[in-house]
């Protein structure tokens, strides 16, 4: 039966639109319009002599990206980057998660709550220009590994190549560390929603039909968090592919895929590049999707 | 022979709210055992007691005379179907009734053979491949029933397994549980705030109220001879009378219930057999139900008394509201109520 409260007819028509009409204008220009100018401008190739963007579609700046070492270097460094930091996201968010959302009384569960959420009130620049300092070669960590008597440990890690170096501030460990940080609490809050959402009874007739905690934990709770875990990872897998602060101010010098946009579009002007550069995340995480699709990620949505 | 359950003096207490006080009962194997009360009374909590979520705070749990107090739920040859059936979501119908031998490490071939074993008794042969969410609250029901049997439990626990279906496929249900009972030979156990539900589906009653039992006995005893006012009224609503007003009718002071159908009306100055109970009244008013009607008539005390007639008395005799009445009943009808 249609419900007479939203059946609409003149004036309400005309208030309904008036309503819509300015997030549709949002999202229709502002946002996915300006999307479109950026995919476009990847089309677009720059004169080397005058260096004005000709405005005529064309694969050469594509070319330029994907032919290059040293740019193929940048995006498989951003890419392992942005998996890394996803896995390991996902096995410190998991218990916390779990505990969040199925063992906590309510009291403690707020404070969780909080205490994820706390860190993202602060400034963004702040906290990783004090993660610089904190993983600096005298800074607390080296201070807390020597008091942990793991100094040796921390040595023979940064010992490792490639990812090591001189020090944690300035190795891919350091950075590593510094963007599981910042990016944890968007893996823990969606699992823990998922998480929330099981109903206990699934878990009571799991266990009442003969399954061990471990069998229930990879047979019922593991599947019915997934879409929690598709939705974090995400998250952290995009937020690490385009950001560009914390590798140009912590961690070893090799550049990264938002660092390239960023001086591109900037310094070196080079619009189409820029856009050619921004739309590899697009493109990886349209992959993941599909991927976790194929999967049976949101099977149980 | 050992009985299939055995609860011995369990209590369970939720911070200062009492929701099992002492209960005690055996249950016999193959029985066909019902948990009848109100809500809150402890039937939820006894059925979770047995099927090991949740722990007695004293007392003991035997299942085939072996104490399974404190076992975990995954360690006891019981099986539950859920009042929301907590089908799991994420697997197809046939996974999911197939669940109980895959986390027993039973080989795919013979999973498969058995779930399709169970889905054929449920009659839902045809439907293993789709997902939960594509049948009916029926089906999912028998699913859900087939899921919990296929481990061949002692016992089957069933919490309120009919409360979320309409009342048409409610009755069509009752009688397949009762049919797929005697077919299996299974203990079963059920809880349910439905009376009806209770005496047409069960061997025996046991009538929870504030975390005791009431009365444990066959429905039939139940219905003709309940001990207490609570049982009375909740089970087929007899009429309770106090023990005051039992002296002004009878001359006794013994509370008693009396059924809504052994109460006769005739009109005021009518003669009635000797030895009957008779009183005056008031019809307060009739509710017609097709094959019976129902009326309230209020004494000259106050007091009110339901009166139940089929159909053809009640179409010799039609009666209003407002008019006065005669009524009488077999002092031996009358069943004697502890205080």
């Amino acid at each position: 039966m249609r419900d007479r409260a939203y059946s609409m007819q003149g004036r309400s028509v005309f208030y309904f639109t008036l309503l819509l009409a300015p997030p549709l204008l949002w999202l229709g220009i502002v946002y996915l319009g300006s999307l479109f100018t950026l995919l476009l401008q990847s089309f677009y190739a720059i004169d080397e002599f005058t260096a004005r963007v000709v405005p005529k579609v064309t694969l050469a700046t594509y070319e330029v990206l994907l032919t290059r070492p040293a740019h193929v270097d940048i995006i498989l460094r951003t890419v392992a980057m942005a998996v890394a930091v996803t896995i390991a996201s996902a096995f410190i968010a998991f218990p916390v998660a779990l505990y969040m959302a199925r063992y906590a009384g309510p009291r403690l569960k707020a404070l969780f709550y909080v205490g994820v959420m706390l860190p993202m009130w602060t400034s963004y620049l702040v906290k990783v220009y004090a993660w610089r300092l904190m993983l600096a070669k005298q800074g607390i960590a080296s201070w807390g590994f020597d008091q942990l008597g793991l100094t040796g440990t921390l040595d023979r890690m940064l010992a490792v190549p490639v990812v090591g170096g001189p020090s944690l501030a300035s190795s891919y460990l350091g950075m590593f560390a510094v963007f599981v940080y910042m990016w944890l609490p968007f893996m823990i809050l969606p699992l823990a929603a998922a998480l929330e959402r099981v109903p206990a009874s699934l878990l009571q007739a799991s266990a009442d039909l003969g399954a061990t905690p471990n069998q229930t934990f990879r047979h019922v709770v593991l599947p019915l968090a997934l879409p929690g875990l598709a939705a974090g990872s995400i998250f952290t897998f995009s937020l690490t592919l385009g950001d560009y602060i914390i590798p140009s101010v912590v961690g070893a010098p090799g550049y990264f895929i938002g660092m390239m946009v960023y001086q591109q579009q900037g310094t070196a002007g080079n619009l189409p590049l820029a856009a050619a550069f921004s739309v590899v995340p697009i493109v990886l995480i349209g992959l993941y999707l599909a991927l976790a699709k194929r999967l049976g990620a949101f099977d149980a949505l | 022979m050992t009985a299939a359950i055995v609860l011995d003096a369990v209590s369970r207490a939720f911070g200062t709210v009492v929701a099992l006080d002492r209960v005690s009962l055996e249950i016999a194997a193959g029985e066909f055992f019902a948990l009848l009360g109100p809500s809150g009374s402890g039937k939820t909590t006894c059925l979770r007691i047995v099927a090991g979520f949740d722990e007695p705070d004293s007392g003991r749990v035997l299942l085939d005379g072996v104490d399974v107090t404190h076992a975990p739920p995954f360690r006891r040859d019981v099986n539950t179907v859920f009042q929301d059936y907590a089908l799991f979501p994420h697997m197809t119908v046939a996974d999911n009734v197939a669940y109980g031998l895959k986390v027993r490490g039973v080989a795919a071939a013979e999973r498969s053979r058995r779930a399709r074993e169970m889905l054929d008794l449920v009659r839902l042969g045809e439907h293993g491949v789709r997902r939960p969410h594509q049948l009916s609250g029926g089906q999912r029901q028998r699913v859900a029933l087939a899921r919990a049997l296929i481990n061949r439990p002692k016992v089957l626990l069933l919490d309120e397994p009919l409360g979320a279906l309409d009342l048409k496929l409610r009755e069509e249900m009752q009688a397949e549980l009762k049919g797929l009972q005697q077919q299996l030979g299974i203990t079963f156990v059920f809880v349910t705030h439905d009376q009806g539900e209770a005496l047409s589906m069960a061997d025996r009653v046991a009538v929870f109220s504030q975390g005791r039992i009431e009365q444990l006995d066959t429905p039939r005893a139940l219905y003709n001879r309940p001990r207490t006012a609570f049982v009375a009224s909740f089970v087929g609503s007899a009429n309770v009378v106090n023990a005051e007003v039992a002296r002004e009718l009878t001359g006794r002071p013994q509370a008693f219930a009396i059924r809504p159908e052994l109460i006769e009306l005739a009109p005021v100055d009518t003669a009635v057999d000797d030895g009957a109970v008779r009183c005056t009244g008031t019809v307060l008013d009739v509710l017609y139900h097709g094959a019976s009607s129902r009326c309230r008539v209020r004494l000259g005390n106050g007091t009110t008394l339901a009166v139940a007639r089929p159909e053809h008395v009640a179409a010799r005799q039609d009666l209003a509201a407002g008019a006065p009445v005669l009524l009488a009943w077999r002092p031996e009808h009358a069943v004697p109520l502890q205080d």
